[in-house]
C-alpha cells in the first residue's frame, strides 16, 4: 500500500469560525429571552401577591419532572458528543436518539400541563382569566409566552438533532468532523439553560 | 476549541448532571420554606449555579479560549445593564 491511500482529505470548513458563529447566534437567544425575563421581573415587583397567587395554580411535579428530563437530556447530548469525538459512532447514535425521545417527553409533558390549565378555563383572553386581578392576568400572559417560545425551541431543537442523527449515520458527522453535532448540542443545552430559569421563576415563587 | 483536546473524560459529564439534579432539588426544597424575598435571591442563585455548571462543562467554556467565554459574558453583561437601567425606572420613578 503507498502512503498515498491513507491520506484522509482534510475537513472543509472553518471550525473556529462556525462554533464563534453559533455563540454569537446564542448572544441572540440570550437576548431574546432576557427581554422577556425583564418584563417578568418588572410585573412581578409591581404585582408580588398576584404573582404569588396565580404561581400557585402551577403544578411544582410537573415542572420538576420536565427540569429532571431536559437535565438528562443535555447529558446524553454531552455524551453523544463525547464518544462521536473519540470515534465511537454506535453510543454517540444511541445518546442522540435519548435526546430526541427526552426531548418528546418534555412535549408530551407541557402538553398535559397546558391542557389542565386550558381546561380551567386559563388561556389568554379567556373569560375566567380576565376576571382575575391585573397582575395574575399579565402572569398567565407571561408564563404562556415564555414556556410557549421555550416549547417552540425545543421542537426546533428536535428537528435540528433529528437531522444530526442522519448526517451522523450516513457519517457526514463523524469523529473527525463534529463541529455541526458540537453546534448542534450547543443550542440544545441553551434550550436547558433557558429552563433552569424559566422553572423556578415561573413554579417556584413562594 | 483546540482539536486534539479530550474532554475531562465523560465521567465528568455523569458527576455534573448529578450536580444539577441536587441542586434542582435543593431549589425545590429552599422553594418550600416559605423565606419570601429571600427565596427569590436563592433561586436566582442556585439557578444561575446550575446555568454556569451547565456552560462551563456541557458547552465546553471551560475548555474554549477567552474570545467565546469574552462573547458570552458580554451578553450576559449587557443584559445585566438594561435590567438595572430598568429597574432604577421602575423603583425611583
Amino acid at each position: 500500500m503507498s502512503a498515498e491511500t491513507e491520506i484522509k482529505a482534510a475537513p472543509h470548513g472553518d471550525y473556529v469560525g462556525a462554533k464563534v458563529g453559533m455563540w454569537l447566534f446564542l448572544v441572540t437567544e440570550v437576548l431574546l429571552f432576557g427581554g422577556m425575563f425583564l418584563l417578568y421581573s418588572v410585573f412581578r415587583s409591581k404585582y408580588p401577591q398576584d404573582f404569588h397567587e396565580a404561581a400557585k395554580e402551577l403544578s411544582v411535579a410537573l415542572g420538576a419532572a420536565n427540569t429532571v428530563i431536559l437535565l438528562t437530556s443535555s447529558l446524553t447530548m454531552a455524551l453523544s458528543i463525547g464518544y462521536l469525538r473519540s470515534g465511537k459512532k454506535k453510543p454517540s447514535v444511541l445518546f442522540q436518539t435519548a435526546t430526541i425521545l427526552l426531548g418528546f417527553a418534555f412535549l408530551v409533558n407541557k402538553y398535559f400541563e397546558w391542557g389542565a390549565k386550558i381546561q380551567h378555563g386559563l388561556y389568554p383572553d379567556s373569560p375566567e382569566l380576565l376576571a382575575l386581578p391585573k397582575g395574575e392576568i399579565l402572569f398567565y400572559g407571561l408564563y404562556y409566552v415564555m414556556t410557549g417560545l421555550h416549547g417552540l425551541h425545543v421542537i426546533v431543537g428536535m428537528i435540528i438533532l433529528s437531522v444530526l442523527l442522519v448526517f451522523t449515520s450516513k457519517d457526514i458527522v463523524n469523529g473527525h468532523s463534529f463541529i455541526k453535532l458540537e453546534n448542534g448540542g450547543l443550542y440544545w443545552h441553551l434550550v436547558d439553560l433557558i429552563w433552569i430559569y424559566l422553572f423556578p421563576l415561573f413554579y417556584l415563587i413562594t | 476549541m483546540k482539536e486534539e483536546h479530550k474532554d475531562a473524560g465523560l465521567k465528568s459529564y455523569v458527576f455534573v448532571w448529578l450536580g444539577l439534579l441536587v441542586l434542582t432539588a435543593i431549589t425545590i426544597t429552599v422553594a418550600g420554606l416559605h423565606l419570601g424575598n429571600f427565596s427569590t435571591v436563592t433561586a436566582v442563585l442556585i439557578a444561575t449555579i446550575k446555568a454556569l455548571l451547565v456552560l462551563y462543562f456541557f458547552m465546553h467554556l471551560k475548555y474554549e479560549p477567552p474570545l467565546l467565554r469574552f462573547i458570552f459574558a458580554a451578553s450576559v453583561l449587557t443584559l445585566t445593564v438594561i435590567i438595572i437601567l430598568t429597574f432604577t425606572d421602575v423603583w425611583f420613578r
